[in-house]
């Protein structure tokens, strides 16, 4: 018998080698991914008790953790809620993370094996590992002027946002959206209380929790003039100097209605340069331009500026801007005048007018500017890259010019500073009948020499419909942020 | 006389070196239940003298039983045990500890299972000491069979069997609950080894050859037939998926061993993929345990247990959080079926790989013994109680890690129960009675008697 014996003993070592194999596969192999499942509670107890970095902006904290003494060692901190909220976003036990908090959560928990090292030696040194400092970056004074700016035309409760760029590297200065709110509320311990903050939060309908500069697109309405422009000179048929029409209204062909201008009035006379259309962003020669370059060189453009692609890595689900397909002449000349079914973040506005700042090129907006081990060794620095090549630079010089007319002596005067050449576009977008229109105003500054582009889109102030403008709520904003980057 | 004649080679004790093997285990053992206590509150627990002081009586005294009953047995076994027990302990009172933490009216398990501990000990000595021989237990073929029948149907009984979790496998005796199926598994080795050798030449040999498999006449095979499919049909009413695998294998291999014909395996083989398959069809408790099975992620099957235990042997990694570190008491159970999730959530890939070459060293001493045994049915007993310790240890650990799907059993020497461990230490008690019969060297026959007289063995 003792043959089938030897057989069963080397049976037996096969079931013990499976055992061993199996386990190292379970314990070893597929450990990173098993730790990575949302519903794994060791993992989240433990990153909660860690000590996670703190998100810095100008080096000051916008979240950080303190010690706490109840059954988590640390407690999440944001000391400016409402104002960053939408870019440190929350941390909470029980409704996950959200913007940078999650984007750059392997740096803020310790886990990322950049951290390697450092977990190593607090694995030997016995001491807890300490997640990573992420600093952003945003200008401090840009989004506090921004802030402010919202608060003061409505208060707490205006629906709005703002977004500004530096258009040399793309680098967010400032985003700030309104109605914000209290991420220190969804970071609570006390676990019981969650539930109901969160029903509250995301049931809203004002939606607070929602970033209105990145994650929601709106009618551009005139700001989507310059997209027009540049298309128009980038084909190399107009310069600003073409004469456009400039009547009361455009006959829309298979229609009987015709596009007026936003007043009733003519823009100042039958024929005028492109650059009085845009100074009085005349919908009459913009919609009439529209149907001359078509809408496949409208699209072109549009996305050559970013329209239909998602470019922001440091921010989660950011919102796609539309351009739409397959358009007939009078739903082109609409969307050349940023109606019909184009919609923009109030970002890709800020990156058409950065793009158009900075001689054409649109840069790739980031948000984190560097990244720091708990010792303050720099792990990783922002390396501004370009994203797209929009329009020449002859077109960008030319397309300033028109933009500098726009606030000298157009509709975007609001905007001015004095000793400071700002270029600038206003828009006043209607979304439907029943509700109010947006009230957009992009711009930059120094327009010889610019270091801040932004876009400023004003949803609902709470105003009666017809002080709602571009020019009166919107540009002023633009103007303190523009003042903040610049006076620093 | 330098060697044995039959085998040239004659073994030595070795109980020098099982003491000092013991004294590791006991270091193991001690120093994990003091690793807890620094774990969970800081200090060395204040009871670690009493405790470690019990622990090591117990195995001292064991030592000193085989010592004296026993000189010749197979000196790992017993130390291997000690440290699996003492293990076992240190986890399951690190569990009552993280228990006591969330309430303080948790109802804790290291002191029950010491109290086993110490009952299967007992039972240990009373093997060593009252059974002399291992070939008095052939006598007790059909006694033992019946009694494992009876065994496995008790919990069946209205009054007396009990439903936990699903399986009707307990009974309750006054305060106590008690797993008949773990002694049962003792018992039906020894039916099936007295069976095989009294009818093994018959099996293997008289019958017909179809399709180039040897089948066996009908009456040789019949009443252990009848026998596989009693315990079988028994297990199926009692929904303990886990014990029917464990005997339909522990049949098979003994019948493979008996008979030398590789034929058996292929026919138990296909009879088990059939039985699985027409399993799986049949009972809804089995689909969920596969479906559990295959995919733990989906919330289809209720697989929260499976996959805690993956969290948690997956936050433990390749040295663990450390003991009294983790969080074991996610994993339900991990008392008991699922000890080894908690192993390696805070002793890590290291202390469980230490584990399963533990009791794989336990199944290989107790093959060695079956090889050097000289009858054929220590033989046999040697071999099936060390099939069926390696595929409990197989399904359970192989359950918990999502090897193959999850049934229940416990985790020999280290599950919280008594009657798993009790029937344990019998086990090993078998075993160290066998290798001592088999270690020994023969008496010096030559010369003192005539070379014709028949001998005379005493079986009785």
């Amino acid at each position: 018998m003792n043959k089938p014996i030897r057989t069963m003993a080397i049976f037996c070592m096969a079931l013990f080698l499976a055992l061993l194999v199996n386990s190292t596969y379970l314990q070893y192999l597929e450990a990173d991914e098993l730790n990575s499942h949302n519903d794994n509670k060791r993992v989240r107890d433990a990153e909660f008790s860690r000590e996670r970095g703190a998100i810095l902006v100008g080096g000051d904290s916008v979240a950080e953790s303190v010690p706490t003494k109840d059954q988590f060692k640390f407690q999440r901190r944001y000391p400016q809620a409402q104002k960053y909220a939408h870019l440190t976003g929350y941390y909470s036990y029980t409704y996950g993370r959200n913007a940078v908090e999650l984007t750059q959560n392997d740096i803020l928990s310790g886990s990322d094996p950049r951290l390697f090292v450092n977990r190593v030696v607090d694995m030997f040194g016995n001491s807890q590992p300490k997640g990573g400092d992420v600093s952003l970056t945003i200008d401090p004074k840009a989004q506090e002027a921004a802030y402010q700016g919202l608060r003061d035309l409505g208060g707490p409760d205006i629906k709005g946002a703002v977004v500004a760029l530096d258009p040399s590297t793309g680098a967010i200065l400032a985003n700030v959206s309104s109605p914000s709110y209290d991420p220190n509320l969804l970071a609570s311990h006390r676990l019981s209380t969650l539930p109901d903050v969160w029903k509250r939060l995301s049931n809203d309908p004002e939606r607070p929790m929602l970033n209105r500069g990145i994650q929601e697109i709106y009618p551009p309405g005139s700001t989507f003039k310059l997209v027009t422009a540049a298309a128009a000179l980038s084909s190399g048929q107009y310069t600003p100097d073409s004469k456009v029409p400039g009547g009361t209204s455009l006959d829309l062909p298979l229609t009987d209605t015709n596009l007026p201008n936003e007043n009733g009035m003519s823009c100042g006379g039958d024929k005028i340069t492109l650059t009085q259309a845009l100074q009085v962003s005349c919908n009459v020669a913009f919609g009439w331009l529209g149907m001359q370059i078509g809408d496949a060189a409208l699209r072109e453009q549009a996305q050559k500026f970013g329209f239909g692609d998602k470019y922001l890595d440091d921010l989660n689900d950011q919102a796609v801007s539309r351009f739409p397909a397959k358009l007939d002449e009078p739903q082109t000349a609409l969307s050349a005048i940023g109606q019909f079914d184009v919609a923009a973040t109030p970002l890709q506005m800020a990156m058409v007018t950065a793009g158009i700042a900075n001689g054409g090129t649109v840069m790739k907006p980031y948000l984190v500017d560097e990244v720091r081990s708990p010792d303050l060794e720099v792990l990783d620095k922002a390396n501004p890259e370009p994203y797209r090549s929009a329009v020449s630079s002859s077109v960008a010089r030319d397309l300033t010019q028109m933009m500098i007319e726009v606030v000298d002596r157009g509709t975007g005067t609001t905007a001015q500073i004095p000793g400071i050449k700002v270029a600038g576009k206003t828009g006043t977008a209607q979304s439907s009948v029943d509700r109010n229109p947006y009230a957009w105003f992009v711009s930059f500054a120094p327009a010889d020499d610019p270091k801040v582009a932004v876009a400023v889109l004003v949803e609902d102030a709470g105003v009666a419909r017809d002080a709602i403008s571009g020019s009166g709520l919107a540009a002023p904003i633009a103007k303190r942020v523009m003042e903040a980057v610049i006076n620093k | 006389m330098p060697g044995n004649p039959l085998t040239g080679f004659t073994h030595r004790r070795r109980r020098g070196a099982e003491l000092f093997l013991i004294v590791i285990s006991l270091i193991v053992g001690i120093g994990a239940y003091a690793a807890v206590g620094l774990g969970v509150e800081g200090t060395v627990p204040a009871d670690i003298v009493g405790y470690g002081g019990w622990l090591a009586v117990l195995v001292i005294v064991c030592h000193i039983v085989v010592r004296m009953t026993a000189p010749y047995a197979d000196p790992v076994l017993l130390p291997v045990v000690a440290a699996l027990n003492g293990l076992g302990l240190a986890m399951i009172h690190r569990i009552d500890l993280a228990n006591l933490e969330q309430n303080s009216d948790a109802h804790t398990f290291a002191r029950t299972q010491l109290m086993w501990m110490t009952l299967g000990v007992l039972i240990f000595i009373a093997v060593l000491v009252f059974l002399r021989d291992h070939r008095r237990l052939q006598a007790f073929t059909f006694t033992s069979g019946l009694a494992a029948i009876v065994l496995l149907l008790l919990p069946l009984m209205p009054v007396l069997g009990t439903q936990i979790n699903g399986a009707r496998i307990w009974i309750h005796l006054g305060p106590f609950s008690f797993q008949p199926g773990e002694i049962a598994k003792v018992l039906l080795v020894i039916f099936f080894a007295g069976y095989l050798v009294l009818h093994r030449d018959a099996l293997a040999l008289a019958g017909r050859r179809v399709m180039g498999i040897d089948l066996p006449r009908g009456r040789d095979l019949g009443p252990i037939l009848v026998m596989w499919l009693i315990s079988l049909g028994i297990l199926v009413f009692q929904r303990d998926l886990g014990s029917s695998l464990l005997f339909f294998g522990l049949f098979l291999v003994m019948l493979y061993v008996a008979t030398e014909r590789p034929g058996w395996l292929i026919v138990g083989g296909l009879l088990f993929v059939g039985g699985a398959y027409a399993g799986y069809l049949l009972f809804g408790h089995v689909q969920a345990r596969v479906g559990a099975w295959l995919d733990p992620f989906g919330s289809k099957y209720d697989s929260y247990q499976i996959v805690q235990g993956m969290y948690g042997q997956a936050w433990g990694g390749l040295v663990g959080r450390g003991l009294g570190q983790g969080d074991p008491t996610l994993i339900p159970f991990s008392y008991s079926d699922f000890i080894i999730a908690a192993i390696g959530e805070e002793l890590g890939l290291t202390g469980v790989m230490a584990v399963i070459m533990l009791y794989g060293l336990i199944v290989e001493r107790a093959l060695r013994t079956a090889l050097v045994c000289r009858d054929a049915f220590g033989k046999l007993v040697a071999t099936g109680l060390a099939v069926v310790f390696a595929l409990q240890v197989f399904v359970v650990i192989g359950g918990v890690t999502k090897l193959i799907p999850l049934t229940g059993l416990t985790t020999p020497f280290m599950s919280y129960g008594g009657s798993s461990l009790v029937a344990n230490w019998a086990i090993i008690a078998l075993l160290l009675r066998i290798s001592d019969q088999a270690r020994r060297p023969l008496p010096d026959l030559t010369g003192s008697m005539d070379e014709d007289a028949t001998q005379v063995v005493n079986i009785r």
